[in-house]
């Protein structure tokens, strides 16, 4: 992968390779869903989905490599608070066994 | 090079910034923090659609056998590769190639449109099915555990069914947004309007395009492929 003229910007080539990757891991989530794994099949396929996800932010939305530490910090921060939201709220929802 | 012999050459510097580079990750900046909240409105539907899910397993996952998984699939693709057109649109919007910049842009519209074909086909199959939720629906579906026929209270597939349209339909309003910003920004881009030294509207509305295309790789496997396996 060649770096040039922007630090942020990477080959066409490369751009085309995190494409077809992302394509290959659509199609393995598909194709998996139909394989029973018990319990573990929303686990892959929520762990494929995030694979997908991490490989847009950091490559096409070029986080990785940004020159502004800043940025990074508030991506992380809006996943860790999405995280606050969904282990709080479930942690109240799951635990209402006297229901 | 001086501050003001910079600002003599790109007119886009606005004065308020020490240079373009700061005005860029200004801008970025600020599109993340926007991008953020975006994440917390879908998050909060995300985690309506997670209690309910565990509340009433069966009936979600009938609901989500009844969906098209392969039209589910090639738009997931579909949304894929015209990411890809948009990481190429500012590669291009960098190197100064307005004619490939513009092609890039009017090719992520047209992917954009096919997404939203496609997703009309598949809503205009749930009205025929009523699986719209209201007082229509009706769903008399069973739940295929693994040939086991279990049935299903409807009113909890409607839930499924309520958050499946909330969630693609904001979705889908989002994607209309994009295809209007983006047809904005190929006009302007064939105008002339951005060069090597000022993008920046590209690449944050490529930015915005992105974070859809995220957001679709989530609903895809927790609308589409819930209990396929039978």
């Amino acid at each position: 992968m060649s770096e040039h003229e922007e630090h942020k910007s990477y080959s066409q080539g490369f751009y085309i390779a995190i494409g077809v990757t992302l394509l290959v891991l659509t199609i393995t989530t598909a194709a998996v869903a139909f394989v029973n794994l018990g319990p573990f099949n929303p686990v892959v396929a929520l762990l494929i989905a995030t694979i997908k996800a991490t490989l847009v932010v950091l490559f096409f939305m070029h986080v990785k490599g940004a020159s502004e530490k800043l940025t990074g910090a508030v991506v992380v921060s809006g996943f860790f608070f999405l995280a606050i939201l969904i282990s709080l709220s479930l942690a109240d929802y799951l635990t209402r066994s006297w229901r | 090079m001086t501050a003001t012999e910079h600002q003599a050459h790109n007119p886009a510097l606005l004065h308020h910034f020490a240079d373009a580079e700061q005005q860029k990750n200004a801008a970025s900046l600020g599109m993340w923090l926007f991008l953020v909240t975006e994440i917390m409105f879908f998050g909060g539907m995300f985690c309506a659609y997670l209690v309910y899910r565990l509340a009433h397993f069966n009936a979600f996952a009938a609901g989500s056998q009844q969906l098209n998984i392969w039209m589910g699939a090639i738009n997931t693709a579909v949304l894929i590769v015209s990411s890809v057109t948009v990481v190429l649109a500012v590669k291009a919007a960098g190197a100064g190639k307005r004619k490939v910049l513009v092609g890039y842009l009017v090719v992520t519209v047209l992917l954009g449109l096919t997404f939203l074909v496609i997703k009309g086909f598949e809503y205009r199959e749930k009205f025929e099915k009523h699986h719209v939720p209201g007082p229509t629906f009706s769903f008399t579906d069973k739940f295929d555990d693994n040939g086991k026929q279990i049935p299903v209270n409807p009113k909890e597939t409607e839930l499924f069914f309520s958050l499946y349209f909330a969630m693609t339909g904001m979705h889908a309003l989002h994607m209309i947004i994009g295809c209007g910003l983006f047809s904005g920004l190929a006009i302007l881009a064939w105008k002339g309007h951005y060069t090597p030294g000022y993008f920046t509207p590209i690449e944050n509305a490529g930015l915005y395009w992105h974070l859809v295309d995220i957001i679709w790789i989530y609903l895809f496997p927790l609308l589409y492929l819930i209990s396929r396996h039978s």
